[in-house]
């Protein structure tokens, strides 16, 4: 018996395996079925974003930016104009903020569906995940008779919108907003409050306040740790200081502060929120009015640089945008929420089991086409 | 089988010895040709019930609601490449799937369909049901540790741990039935549930409404046998999200299709061991001479336990491999034996 030895083993997870939410690979260090190091390996749905940007007009950056955080491509093109409008010092109609926060809200909600959804699926739960997408088809819905597309829209412009809402989105989202909130019920009574599914989220991956800090976390990750952070009422941008809303923060309901189940029901907590803001966006929304700024046919940014951030689905989104005074930018530097996020893997997956890894991997939220831009 | 037998001796095959024979390669072929038939329908019935609990219609395609659905990916899996990776260790990974369908497929011989419809009525039905059916690790274990790839080294071992454990609390479980009718043979065991409490017949004669015992014993099968099976919340052998498919990542074609095929057999046994051994068998819920063949209320209750299966595994998430190991070594095991000790003492105390 004394011959005998154990040795840890390094297993590859990915890029092709079903949780990584993506082509992401993570070299796990495992002793049995305890991981001991995670190691998370990127670069593989590169796509060079940031020097495309740089050979592209400041407008013919938009759909670019939309490829990103292809599970919110409205809030980025939220974030992006506003950081050119910022810079350029353009004020945009009233009507345009509120048609912006009205998609940027609806997005937030779309991509927060496919989180619960594809959280519910990595810890072995098949049906939320086509519960959230039944809901989810009916915002891409809305999106899709106002731009005609549904994934990569290309709608919200520097200096306004591509076009005016349509005749008739208004009823229907107001239709949709009354058929969304009493399903969040259901989803708790599913998925949330379900036995098996606690055991497996809480106490589990816990993230710690000065620790999600110190590596950057933001978003619902952050707010999931106690911090009571939200770009959207702490520094805000566009019109949101005018709705009345709550920012959604961890609750200690089944174990700590910072762990998967926060996580995640942070986020079920946040898409309520959203649906307020929508419906009072929806009320309040100018009836006539232009849906584009006057702007300069060319765009030129004074020499210079500008850094404007703004709240995405999965955190902190921030566009450092660098001009010579030409009309392409010199440097686009994107702050990718979803990287910073999952630079933390490693601090709170060793230790826990290859199927919590999955867990915790899932209730980060990644998506990848953000983090290799 | 002995109506078989009986009958090549009717018609003039004078030898015992090649009566029994062909009579058994009859019943053998009749029960496969049974479960490629009970596997159809039953991932039939898993995609449409899945369907529509998700607000979806499942399969509406192919046939009358997708009906042909079924046949039509058993044709594409025949047609598949058959693929033995390069580094696997040949003869295990051929084997593997051999070993699993046969442990699986040598329960039929005992298990019994109806009344007298039984391919051996063992006296010891029961016990050879549970001891047979352990040969199934041996085969998941094999097809985990010969396709050398780590995920599926983790299904194997995983599942070895499972099987091994939750056969302790299924077997206590079983053993409250076999205490109360006092017999392993499985058909005396569904004539003794005929009457029960009182004479009064009907339900109140099935085995695990007698005593409060074995009606919680009939819960703790019911969860032990789905861990059994390998089916959600317990299929950590396979666990889609985590590893992949587990043991059987690598198989591809006709040979992952007997691992398929051996799942829904192992649904196919539990849900007829509960209904034999607690529910009564082939025995009608309502006392008095109302003619529907046996073989149909055995059906109908096996199939409403698979029903059961089927909807726990498109509701709940699945529990971690620690979480798998707590719930049977300190909840179901630690029940079963109470269950057990409870069973005995009411036998002795009851004045029925």
């Amino acid at each position: 018996m004394r011959d005998l030895r154990t040795e840890e083993m390094t297993l590859n997870m990915g890029p092709q395996h079903p949780s990584t939410h993506g082509v992401l690979r993570l070299k796990l260090r495992t002793d049995g079925e305890v991981v001991t190091s995670v190691e998370p390996v990127l670069g593989y749905l590169h796509r060079c974003f940031e020097k495309h940007a740089e050979n592209l007009e400041y407008p013919g950056v938009i759909p670019f930016v939309d490829r990103c955080d292809y599970l919110a491509s409205m809030n980025n093109d939220h974030g992006y104009a506003l950081a050119v409008e910022q810079f350029l010092d353009i004020e945009v109609p009233e009507r345009v903020e509120y048609i912006r926060v009205i998609f940027a809200e609806l997005q937030r909600i779309a991509s927060h569906l496919v989180a619960f959804g594809t959280f519910g699926l990595d810890v072995g739960a098949f049906t939320p995940f086509l519960y959230a997408f039944r809901e989810r088809e009916m915002i891409l819905d809305l999106f899709e008779m106002t731009c005609g597309a549904r994934l990569l829209y290309n709608y919200i412009w520097v200096g306004g919108l591509s076009h005016d809402i349509p005749p008739g989105f208004v009823e229907k989202t107001y239709r949709f907003l009354e058929h969304f909130e009493p399903k969040i019920k259901e989803y708790n009574d599913l998925l949330t409050n379900n036995k098996i599914f606690i055991e497996r989220t809480a106490d589990v991956g816990m993230l710690p306040r000065d620790v999600a800090i110190s590596y950057g976390v933001t978003g619902p990750q952050l707010r999931a740790s106690g911090v009571d952070w939200d770009l959207r009422r702490d520094e805000p941008y566009s019109i949101y200081d005018r709705f009345d809303w709550k920012v959604a923060v961890g609750v200690d309901a089944y174990g700590e502060l910072g762990d998967c189940w926060n996580r995640y029901y942070v986020k079920i907590l946040e898409m309520q929120e959203s649906a307020k803001i929508v419906r009072q966006a929806l009320d309040n929304l100018p009836v006539e009015g232009d849906v584009h700024a006057a702007i300069p046919k060319k765009i030129r940014p004074p020499e210079g640089a500008n850094y404007f951030r703004s709240e995405n689905p999965r955190g902190e989104l921030g566009f450092y945008i660098v001009s010579d005074g030409g009309t392409t930018p010199f440097r686009v530097k994107m702050r990718s929420p979803a990287l910073s996020n999952l630079g933390v893997i490693d601090e709170i997956a060793s230790d826990w089991l290859v199927a919590d890894v999955v867990a915790i991997l899932g209730s980060l939220d990644i998506v990848l086409g953000e983090i290799d831009r | 089988m002995q109506g078989l037998i009986q009958f090549f001796q009717h018609i003039g095959l004078a030898s015992q010895f090649w009566a029994t024979v062909l009579s058994t390669i009859i019943y053998a072929a009749a029960v496969f040709g049974f479960l490629a038939v009970f596997a159809l329908v039953a991932v039939y019935l898993e995609r449409k019930v899945s369907g529509h609990m998700q607000d979806r219609l499942g399969p509406m395609r192919v046939g009358w609601h997708g009906f042909l659905q079924t046949v039509a990916d058993t044709l594409k899996l025949l047609a598949k490449e058959d693929i033995i990776p390069r580094n696997a260790d040949r003869v295990l990974f051929i084997l593997a799937p051999v070993v699993l369908f046969v442990g699986t497929y040598l329960v039929f011989a005992a298990l019994p369909f109806g009344p007298g419809i039984i391919g051996a009525d063992l006296n010891i039905g029961l016990f050879y049901i549970i001891a047979v059916s352990s040969l199934v690790v041996i085969g998941i274990i094999m097809a985990g540790y010969s396709s050398n790839n780590k995920w599926s080294l983790y299904g194997g071992m995983r599942s070895a741990a499972q099987i091994v454990s939750y056969e302790i609390p299924v077997g206590l479980s079983l053993l409250i039935g076999v205490m109360m009718t006092e017999t392993l043979n499985l058909g005396v065991m569904v004539q003794a549930q005929e009457t029960g409490i009182a004479g009064l017949g009907g339900i109140l004669g099935w085995n695990f409404i007698q005593n409060p015992f074995a009606f919680i014993a009939f819960f703790v099968y019911v969860v032990a046998g789905t861990a059994e099976a390998n089916r959600t919340p317990f299929d950590l052998p396979e666990a889609e999200s985590e590893l992949v498919a587990g043991a059987f990542t690598e198989y591809s074609g006709m040979r992952w299709a007997f691992f398929f095929l051996a799942e829904y057999a192992n649904m196919w046994i539990v849900a007829v061991l509960g209904a034999v051994v607690f529910l009564g068998g082939w025995n009608s819920p309502i006392p008095g001479d109302i003619y529907v063949p046996g073989i149909v209320w055995l059906f109908v209750k096996a199939f409403a336990i698979v029903f059961v299966q089927i909807w726990a595994r498109w509701t709940f998430p699945r529990i971690r491999v620690d979480q798998l190991m707590t719930t049977c070594w300190k909840y179901l095991t630690p029940i079963a034996f109470f269950n057990l000790i409870g069973v005995g003492f009411w036998l002795m105390m009851s004045p029925f």
